[in-house]
């Protein structure tokens, strides 16, 4: 099997018409977990939705592509089924559909009529991500984030990617609003994906979650675009200088912040 | 407008031939040719915005029958899939007979009356007289009186003073005879300090053709009774139906509703409780889908007597095709009901340009003292939800279909009856796919 190679060229997204990514690049393969890092505002989570297919993100110009296939002629179900995953920032709650049917029905729809899963295999394997996640038998029995605090979803994103075992994933913020445990379990999560066959960006404000989930290659976004690229020491270089010391260095003035 | 003038397909002589057959008590006979004079005279109801004067709520066979059955084993398939494996504490009708009646003999002892409303007015007549059309009333329009002169059903349900029962009641209707009605009587009594939940299921076959069906509830809540009154209907898409559900609910006394209405025909469906008593409370909830081309009109009422008293009422309908729904929900908390806490909330899902839905919530307050907030809401399904759902491999229409199951399970829940609930998942599953 080729290892998998996502491929990001030049990437211009807008949002009810505002430019917000203005010429992003990026090369992700099998096995590499990468980092992006930068201020509020400057396009990072846009990246992650314009990638997944979000019908408010309008993609103006530029290219996204899986194993050489074109993700952006895709629906969103489809880039799913190619291999894509968003762990979301705020994923939404369902009424009424349980974590488990969800995930069955989203298994069984990668694997094709005539192929679903068998039952007994499902439910083993759900045990057993929900073990090594530390999160309570009964979640599987609750409706889709309905009432989950902040934690539980990020933890639910989680177990989604560890079941769908996608070849590449996008973390959006899944650090954010975590204590230290929950942390530690998303990392867990996170690590235990580990091999040629997954790559990962993971979307962060903060070197935190880079203590537990080590990245091949850190990247700063300023502006729309990746401005700086280099291994984890760049990450810690961040922590203790804040954003404005790499501005200055690369003399880049602020856009106006966006929302998004 | 003019005036309608129409009389009605009944003949008096076979009504009273009808009763006879029946052995019914003669003040029985009495009230139903008395209703069939007032159901001559009174006009339809006027449900809010669905105009109903094209309906066929009267042109039907009220005189069928059914096949007894005797061993469960040998229930028609519909019916077998609804009962439970010991087919236990359970009433079954076919047209206009009873055919299968069980009651555990544990109940029997305690007092426990369950059986079809002809048994009973045969063998407690002066019981079922204490309660029928005690709660609803029989001259509120042409429906509620037609449905007195022509009753050819129903089931009584008494339960005695400090009585619990676990295991659910079930009853169930099964409609096929050719341009039939049925015409259901139900009450249920629940003495003080009692407790029970009852199911209904209300199914047909294509074999009816153009029928109608004209149903009507009485609950009757004791003092710190307790009554959890779960229907699932089906009556196939010729069957006009008009069904009225009404509870009385005494001192700290609670009622719930769980109403799956998953008619394929126009619907004209009342849910009225009475909160008479302080500290009593009520549970409404009810889902339903429209499809094809039918219309409906629900309207849900609490009113507020009791002091204390609390209701939550919650209706879901998803409307697909070119359905047209229309929903009313009704909380009026009356002088003097201090400290009453009343909450409504409704939604209507439009799975269609065709379809038509309207929510109104209406609040009518007569006392300072009180808690009461309404939401109502038409719309699409959330493209956020649809989003997250497709982004995890799961093609659209699935999507949409488990968004719109999910939004309809809150009844499905509270059914304790196993095959009952497969029957309202089955059904909203299909009725949305």
């Amino acid at each position: 099997m080729t290892v998998p190679e996502l491929k990001i060229q030049d990437l211009h997204v807008s949002v009810e018409g505002k430019s917000i990514v203005k010429g992003f690049d990026l090369d992700i393969k099998g096995g590499e977990i990468h980092a992006l890092m930068g201020p509020n505002g400057t396009g990072k989570s846009t990246v992650a939705s314009a990638i997944m297919g979000h019908p408010k993100y309008e993609v103006t110009a530029g290219s996204v592509s899986l194993d050489g296939e074109n993700l952006l002629d895709m629906a969103v179900d489809e880039r799913a089924r190619a291999g894509m995953f968003l762990a979301m920032q705020y994923p939404s709650e369902v009424s009424g559909v349980t974590n488990a049917d969800f995930l069955r029905t989203a298994i069984n729809g990668r694997r094709g009529e005539g192929n679903e899963i068998p039952l007994m295999k499902f439910i083993k394997t759900l045990d057993k991500k929900m073990d090594l996640l530390e999160m309570d038998q009964a979640f599987a029995e609750r409706y889709v984030n309905e009432g989950f605090s902040g934690g539980e979803k990020k933890r639910n994103e989680i177990l989604q990617l560890m079941m769908l075992e996608p070849k590449f994933a996008i973390l959006d913020e899944i650090d954010s609003g975590l204590d230290i445990d929950a942390l530690k379990w998303v990392a867990k999560g996170v690590n235990s994906m580990r091999s040629e066959n997954f790559g990962c960006l993971i979307i962060t404000h903060y070197q935190r979650l880079l203590n537990y989930i080590k990245p091949d290659k850190v990247h700063v976004m300023m502006n729309g675009h990746i401005v700086k690229t280099g291994g984890p020491e760049l990450a810690l270089r961040l922590e203790e200088e804040g954003y404005d010391g790499m501005k200055a260095e690369l003399g880049i003035k602020d856009d106006e912040p966006v929302e998004a | 407008m003019a005036t309608q003038v129409q009389s009605l397909p009944f003949d008096t002589e076979e009504l009273v031939h009808f009763s006879e057959k029946r052995n019914e008590p003669e003040w029985f006979t009495d009230m139903r040719l008395k209703a069939l004079g007032l159901a001559e005279e009174l006009p339809l109801p006027k449900p809010e915005k669905t105009r109903i004067d094209d309906w066929n709520f009267t042109d039907f066979n009220y005189d069928t029958t059914g096949e007894p059955v005797t061993d469960p084993a040998k229930f028609p398939e519909a019916i077998g899939k609804l009962v439970g494996e010991k087919a236990e504490n359970v009433l079954i009708h076919h047209n206009s007979d009873r055919i299968y009646r069980n009651l555990s003999p544990d109940l029997s002892r305690k007092g426990v009356i369950f059986t079809d409303l002809a048994t009973a007015l045969r063998e407690n007549g002066e019981l079922v007289k204490k309660y029928y059309f005690k709660t609803a009333s029989l001259d509120k329009h042409k429906l509620s009186a037609l449905h007195a002169a022509l009753i050819n059903g129903g089931s009584f349900l008494y339960v005695p003073k400090n009585v619990v029962i676990d295991t659910p009641i079930q009853a169930i209707y099964f409609q096929d005879a050719p341009s039939s009605g049925l015409v259901a009587h139900t009450i249920i009594a629940a003495e003080p300090n009692s407790s029970v939940t009852y199911v209904e299921s209300y199914l047909s076959g294509d074999s009816v053709g153009d029928g109608a069906a004209n149903l009507i509830s009485e609950v009757t809540v004791g003092e710190n009774a307790s009554v959890k009154y779960g229907a699932v209907d089906n009556f196939t898409d010729g069957i006009v139906t008009y069904v009225n559900r009404q509870g009385n609910v005494d001192r700290d006394g609670s009622l719930q509703w769980a109403l799956g209405q998953m008619n394929d025909g126009n619907t004209l469906s009342e849910n009225a409780t009475n909160l008479e008593g302080d500290g009593s409370s009520a549970d409404t909830k009810a889902v339903s889908v429209g499809s094809g081309s039918q219309k409906q009109n629900f309207d849900n009422y609490i009113r507020h007597v009791g002091k204390a008293s609390v209701s939550r009422l919650l209706v879901r309908g998803a409307q697909k095709d070119a359905s047209n729904s229309i929903f009313n929900a009704r909380t009026k908390i009356e002088h003097g009901a201090s400290g009453a806490d009343g909450e409504q909330a409704q939604r209507v899902l439009m799975l269609s340009d065709d379809a038509r839905g309207d929510a109104n919530p209406i609040l009518l307050i007569d006392e300072y003292d009180v808690i009461a907030g309404h939401a109502a809401s038409v719309g699409r399904v959330d493209p956020d939800q649809l989003y997250y759902l497709m982004s995890r491999g799961i093609k659209k229409e699935t999507a949409e279909k488990l968004i719109v199951e999910g939004f309809l399970e809150p009844v499905v829940d509270l059914l304790p009856i196993e095959g009952v609930r497969k029957q309202l998942a089955e059904l909203i599953e299909r009725k949305v796919g």
